[in-house]
């Protein structure tokens, strides 16, 4: 299967609540929380839209969009 | 997103706790309806009383929000009613096998098609933190400050002996295999059960010490694996995780037709 490249991370910062799983269980570390306990994207050249961010995600506020 | 087609996105951001569990559960729980690629307008949802319940607000199936531990008992009127339909009934430990338990047993010993999802959290969430059935010995709560001294049900065990023809059990670090299990419990003709740990950040693991959300999900990862994995021969302690129970029996409703055929002859 071909590799999935990332086009972008779209965050719904309305639901997102930073619990803070999506950042701890990325495998490439590419997310962190703000200065508002809200989830962003730090190192986007690294994520290999594994997409487990947006499965484990409680609150449906990250989705993972690929080319 | 496109499991955004099957929410009401109007009631969001939703009620649970930040790290809930039960969110997961509703994600991947979408996901799997996408991916059978389900009409809206062929489920229903029905759902009993508990931060768990309140799950059937938050999708754009035909649902019903009942009363505690009834989900099951509403859920077979509807069945019998249209059983072309398609039932999801997920429930929390307590209203599933606590007040709920009777439905429970009864339920899968007459194999009735419907997929019940028991949410897990081994506490009464909605309440403040009272042990339930699964909290287990040894556990705290608000109703045991010094230990509970209940042993817990096994809800594999328990669902497999009352007769249920599809038995499965995952948890939330396991997203993926969620999604797997209720696609395919969905798609058993039968009655199908899935127990779903789910951890509650707020009362669970914060009275038992066990950290919140993620201590909660490493320790899923941690303290479950494959059914009949060498790592089970190799540690017993874990809790297994797949699909223990998987046969054809005649189902409720079928058998139902059966016999107003008969009698109308
Ligand atoms: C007949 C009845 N008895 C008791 C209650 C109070 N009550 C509401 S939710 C609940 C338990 C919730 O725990 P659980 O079912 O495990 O779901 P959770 O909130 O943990 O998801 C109880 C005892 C009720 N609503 N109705
Ligand atoms: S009390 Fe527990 S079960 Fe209820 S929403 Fe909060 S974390 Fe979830």
């Amino acid at each position: 299967m071909a590799k999935l490249k990332l086009k972008e991370h779209i965050i719904n910062q309305e639901w997102c609540k930073g619990c803070g799983i999506c950042v701890h269980f990325c495998p490439k570390k590419v997310l962190a929380l703000d200065d508002n306990d809200k989830v962003m994207v730090v190192l986007p050249d690294d994520c290999i839209c594994c997409k487990m961010c947006e499965l484990r995600c409680p609150d449906l506020a990250i989705e993972v969009i690929t080319d | 997103m496109p499991v955004k087609d099957y929410i009401r996105e109007r009631f969001f951001p939703h009620i649970w706790c930040s790290g809930c569990g039960h969110g997961i559960i509703l994600n991947n729980m979408l996901r799997a309806v996408e991916e059978l690629d389900m009409d809206k307008s062929d489920i229903v949802m029905v759902s009993g009383i508990g931060c768990s319940a309140r799950i059937s607000g938050y999708v754009d199936f035909h649902t019903l929000h009942t009363l505690h531990g009834r989900a099951l008992a509403f859920a077979t009127g509807v069945k019998m009613s249209q059983p072309k339909l398609k039932l999801m009934v997920p429930m929390g430990d307590g209203d599933a096998l606590a007040i709920g338990g009777n439905h429970f047993i009864h339920a899968a010993r007459r194999n009735i098609d419907m997929t019940a999802i028991v949410m897990n959290n081994r506490i009464y969430g909605m309440t403040g933190g009272q042990f339930s059935p699964l909290s287990g010995y040894g556990t705290l709560a608000t109703t045991a400050p010094y230990s509970n001294i209940d042993h817990n049900f096994d809800v594999v065990a328990l669902a497999q002996a009352a007769g249920a023809s599809f038995v499965a059990r995952t948890t939330t670090f396991h997203a993926r295999q969620i999604t797997d299990l209720i696609k395919q419990a969905i798609e058993h003709r039968g009655f199908s059960v899935i127990e779903i740990l789910s951890q509650c950040p707020t009362y669970f693991s914060r009275k038992n010490n066990m950290g919140g959300q993620i201590e909660m999900m490493e320790w899923y990862k941690n303290n479950t694996t494959r059914i009949g994995s060498k790592a089970k021969q190799e540690n017993p302690q874990l809790i297994e995780r797949g699909i223990f129970v998987q046969r054809d029996m005649p189902e409720y409703c079928d058998e139902y037709d059966k016999v107003i055929e008969a009698a109308q002859k």
